[in-house]
């Protein structure tokens, strides 16, 4: 019985986070067609709903109504089961990031590791359903995009190396907690180079604009997910706006202080601001991320493949190694920890 | 050194801000957008678009079949046929206008002696069926019939650079 009752309240705190998560990304949809518009001088959707604002919902209905496509050499089981292969893991990445203080689905102590663990094995999605595809274009997408996302896991990981070394802790929840106090112990000031790095590397990592080559509408068609149509499509496409949102909850998490508030040291504001659930913080700063985005998207053109390669392999790894060893020095002879 | 000098420069992102900075200021600017059914792009009273036969204000029609339209149409679009009426006026029975032979130069207009075809500043309109396409009299009268205030108030803007 208290099994049964131990589910409940796992299954319940699971829907807790993934509902409001899919709604999340269907209004992420929309809020990046209107940024980007109103960023090219547009007004983006506008016409369903007042201010556009049931656009998202039209879209998930006309794509589940929407033939699903099998080509006819492919293959069928691989074909099918890629998109669950990719967007599993990024919803399972979410049991780990902690929203308040009491609320996080496993606090289990290697909680990064299991990030980044979550996060690599959605590339096989990608890659299966390229080859499953039996289409030129989907292999030439999923092979870039495995190849970039390898690349970039290596110098996000190494930003990450960064944040243990200082905080000393795998778990999430305590990598926040050692942020708290001030926003000078947030980890983006002693790690600013790590943190541009992790965030570009982030915008790589889940095949975003300007790294988009994976899917580079000129050159590819639409890459990986060339010839998949309906739900098929939507669920690659709900995994791509989820690891988004995960790493923009992530960068807001190990450099950014979680859910600890910026006025924290100054005690009147403080006083005044007492009244604001911590998760506010949380989501205004990823907020801003999710943003930076769309931001990022509607300014900066598409790399070439091999600028791509060049800049992850030449730069950010060197440069976070060389940062991991200055801050292991100064950790050593602690300077300013 | 030079390209030291470059490399240093491209950590500091200068000409990447830079453009961030343009996205940003444009997100708050003024929007262009013409929200097409509702909104229409200004245009010229001069503006040749659907044809529209006109009436005199007692309802008699104004042309005459001079047939001088037919003759100056440069596509061969219009096809009049005329007949003598009782009370002894030469009036038209047949005024077709193929509107995918049409090329909307305005010279029907500019020809007609009584200002009975012209051009109004509709631009929007569409043909359902292939045979369709050509417009007969009645059409044309309805549509100058339904038009006419709006057609009065462009020639009267017009009037005064003619």
């Amino acid at each position: 019985m208290e099994l049964f009752f131990t589910l409940l309240y796992t299954i319940i705190k699971i829907a807790c986070v993934s509902i409001p998560l899919l709604l999340a990304v269907a209004y992420y949809t929309y809020a990046e067609r209107k940024v980007i518009g109103y960023m090219q001088l547009r007004i983006g959707p506008n016409r369903v709903g007042p201010l556009g604002l049931l656009q998202p919902i039209a879209d998930a209905v006309k794509l589940l109504f929407k033939e699903i496509i099998i080509p006819s050499k492919s293959n069928k089981f691989l074909f099918v089961i890629a998109p669950v292969l990719s967007i599993a893991p990024s919803l399972a990445a979410w049991a780990v990031i902690p929203f308040g203080k009491n609320f996080v689905i496993a606090d289990i102590n290697v909680g990064i590791l299991y990030l980044l663990a979550m996060t690599s094995i959605s590339i096989y999605g990608i890659i299966i359903a390229g080859w499953a595809s039996n289409s030129k274009y989907a292999l030439f997408g999923s092979l870039r995009s495995s190849a970039q996302m390898i690349s970039y896991e290596i110098s996000m990981g190494l930003c990450i190396v960064g944040v243990l070394m200082l905080s000393g802790s795998m778990n999430l929840k305590s990598i926040i907690l050692s942020q708290s106090g001030s926003i000078l112990n947030w980890y983006f000031i002693p790690l600013f180079p790590l943190f541009i790095i992790y965030f570009i590397s982030a915008i790589a990592e889940t095949n975003r604009s300007p790294f988009d080559v994976a899917e580079g509408e000129s050159e590819i068609v639409a890459g990986f997910h060339v010839e998949y149509s309906g739900m098929l499509f939507a669920v690659f496409f709900l995994a791509e706006y989820m690891n988004m949102i995960l790493v923009s909850f992530l960068s807001a998490i190990i450099f950014f202080g979680g859910w600890n508030s910026p006025f924290e040291s100054i005690e009147i504001i403080n006083h005044y601001l007492s009244w604001i659930p911590c998760i506010f913080w949380l989501l205004l700063k990823s907020s801003f991320f999710m943003f930076s985005f769309l931001w990022f998207r509607a300014t900066f053109p598409r790399y070439r493949y091999d600028q791509i390669m060049r800049l992850g392999w030449k730069f950010f790894i060197p440069i976070s190694l060389f940062w991991i060893i200055i801050i292991s020095f100064f950790i050593k002879f602690k300077i300013f920890f | 050194m030079l390209k030291l000098k470059r490399l240093f420069k491209s950590f500091l992102f200068k000409d990447l801000f830079k453009g961030l900075n343009i996205t940003l200021y444009n997100l708050f600017n003024k929007k262009v957008t013409i929200q097409y059914p509702e909104e229409h792009i200004p245009r010229s009273p001069r503006f040749r678009g659907l044809h529209a036969l006109r009436r005199y204000s007692n309802g008699e029609e104004r042309c005459i079949a001079c047939k001088l339209c037919e003759v100056i149409c440069p596509a061969l679009a219009i096809t009049i046929e005329s007949e003598q009426r009782q009370d002894g006026a030469r009036k038209t029975i047949k005024y077709d206008i193929d509107m995918f032979k049409c090329i909307y130069c305005g010279y029907c207009e500019e020809a007609c002696p009584v200002d009975s075809i012209v051009q109004t500043d509709i631009s929007d309109f569409y043909f359902e069926k292939n045979d369709s396409r050509v417009i007969n009299k009645e059409q044309l009268l309805s549509y100058g019939d339904k038009y006419e205030l709006h057609i009065d108030k462009l020639k009267s803007e017009d009037s005064k650079y003619k």
